[in-house]
């Protein structure tokens, strides 16, 4: 079955971290894209642009109102995403083990028939 | 069902094992649950006629089975669509051929029965679903009796299950055994759970006492069952054993008018004193006491040790104040808590006098700023040592703070007694 991974961070924690604990993010990365693919599952993800570039669209009947910023202030914001194939949440679980220290959110994605 | 009956003898003790073998043939709960309901009423109905058969496990596995192939067949297009509980292959090939003319023995099944709470009790669900389907699952409670214990409907208590299997499924929750370098967190959860089903039991909730005994009766039943299916852990024997000890003193509780009686004043002789000597024997027991246990089997067994100093003591005065003031020191420094160090200072005025735990109350204001206890406890021990002023202040403080009529009834009292100048 097919799982989205969603990270949640407070941006500062990024903007004021320092090169080496940079390159220890990366490197938690690799390290969880290397486990999820050894043990034969797919993973796909992608990092997003902070959060003060969100565009909000909300659409209702024939309006479309457009602003600038995300649809809701929170403490934590998403800042990127995974896609991974794996048998059960508890091999998720034990995954995202390898990812730095976020607030982590696990959803199973719906199979449609 | 009446106790002698050998359809509920055959219920107590087969219903968890068939349901897990059900469960990881089939991978649908309310096909397993509903097969093996069906299979009990079938027993209920065809024993009495024509005797209770030799191998009552395999009878009701036969029947399950049978029943829940003809309904797969029945709702053919619904079971294409059917959301299925994961099992692992190797798992599910097992218990598909168990051969249900053969014994069921414990080992054979012990490991599925583990999946079973495991899965009821996964971290991911709400602990109070963790409970309700714990008690529907492991337990093998009709649904009824869950909703009369947990002082709901019983169309409630169906919803929030099958919300709540539902849940099971739709996020990916396996029907498996943590793996072992897992197991110790995991268990901490199984635990926590039990513990929530035996103390919802003892809970100041409305309803007449007896309901909540039985709710409590279960969780200690659970315990055993969890022991047997991992034993020598250390951890399941301190849960078991506190359980054990709080539930032996079920009848000396509350008096005739339901209110509660405090432990000097509860009658010893009326305590269950061969439940108390088995959780002793828990206790004592090499396994239990293991060196490097976890955080939280430590916690469990100074917890139990406490119950344990209570339960022996011949009377109230006789309690081993300095045993237990040296158990809570240990609690304190497995947990940090400030609730914790409020305890060990009871236990160190009864073991060393009020000037000593005087002294253990100091920096507890700031983390229990809400809590009335701790100015009570603080107005006994002023007054023990002739401080009556300040005594009187702390039980004024406490007064504000206290929430529950019976308690506040109680300190009116404490306090109207040290300023008459007494009752110290």
């Amino acid at each position: 079955m097919r799982f989205a991974i969603l990270l949640y961070q407070d941006e500062a924690v990024w903007e004021h971290a320092s090169e080496a604990e940079q390159e220890q993010y990366y490197a938690q990365h690799e390290a969880f894209a290397k486990a999820v693919r050894e043990r034969g599952h797919e993973c796909t993800g992608e990092a997003l642009t902070s959060v003060v570039d969100a565009t909000t669209v909300r659409r209702s009947a024939s309006d479309l109102a457009i602003t600038e910023g995300p649809f809701a202030e929170t403490a934590e914001q998403l800042g990127g995403l995974y896609l991974i194939d794996a048998p059960d949440l508890d091999e998720v679980i034990e995954l995202v083990r390898l990812l730095p220290e976020y607030t982590i959110e696990i959803r199973r994605i719906a199979e449609l028939d | 069902m009446i106790p002698d009956d050998p359809v509920s003898d055959a219920w107590r003790a087969h219903w968890a094992r068939l349901l897990s073998l059900l469960v990881a043939q089939f991978r649908r709960f309310d096909l397993a649950e509903d097969s093996l309901q069906a299979a009990f009423v079938a027993a209920a109905r065809s024993w009495p006629v024509s005797g209770v058969p030799t191998n009552p496990a395999g009878w009701l596995l036969t029947a399950a089975r049978r029943r829940a192939i003809d309904r797969l067949r029945a709702e053919a297009i619904a079971e294409r669509t059917a959301q299925r509980v994961i099992v692992d292959p190797e798992t599910n090939r097992t218990a598909s051929a168990v051969d249900p003319s053969e014994m069921l023995t414990d080992e054979a099944i012990a490991d599925d029965r583990l999946a079973l709470m495991f899965t009821c009790c996964h971290p991911a669900l709400a602990p109070t679903d963790a409970a309700a389907l714990t008690l529907r699952f492991v337990a093998g409670l009709h649904v009824r009796e869950i909703a009369r214990l947990f002082l709901v409907t019983q169309p409630t208590m169906a919803a929030r299950l099958t919300r709540a299997k539902r849940k099971i499924v739709d996020k990916g929750i396996p029907f498996a055994v943590p793996a072992p370098e897992r197991l110790d967190e995991r268990l901490e959860v199984v635990l926590t759970v039990i513990y929530l089903i035996f103390t919802e039991g003892y809970s100041a909730t409305a309803g007449p006492s007896a309901l909540r005994l039985d709710l409590a009766d279960e969780a200690v039943r659970l315990g055993h069952s969890l022991d047997t299916m991992l034993p020598g852990d250390p951890a399941v024997k301190s849960l078991l054993a506190l359980m054990l000890l709080q539930h032996a003193r079920r009848d000396t509780r509350v008096d005739a008018n339901g209110l509660p009686v405090l432990l000097p004043d509860q009658d010893r002789s009326r305590w269950h004193h061969d439940e108390i000597a088995q959780a002793i024997e828990l206790l004592d027991s090499p396994s239990a006491a293991g060196d490097g246990a976890t955080r939280p089997a430590s916690r469990l067994r100074l917890e139990a040790l406490i119950a344990a100093a209570h339960a022996t003591a011949p009377s109230a005065d006789e309690t081993d104040w300095p045993a237990i003031a040296r158990y809570y020191e240990q609690l304190e420094t497995v947990t940090g808590s400030p609730v914790v160090r409020l305890n060990r200072a009871v236990a160190v005025a009864q073991a060393n006098g009020h000037e000593a735990a005087l002294e253990l109350l100091e920096g507890l204001d700031e983390p229990l700023a809400r809590h009335h206890r701790l100015h009570a406890v603080r107005a006994e021990l002023l007054a023990r040592g002739g401080r009556r002023v300040e005594a009187l202040q702390a039980f004024g403080r406490a007064l504000e703070l206290v929430g529950n009529d019976a308690e506040r009834r109680l300190l009116l009292a404490r306090r109207a007694s040290v300023e008459a100048g007494g009752g110290v």
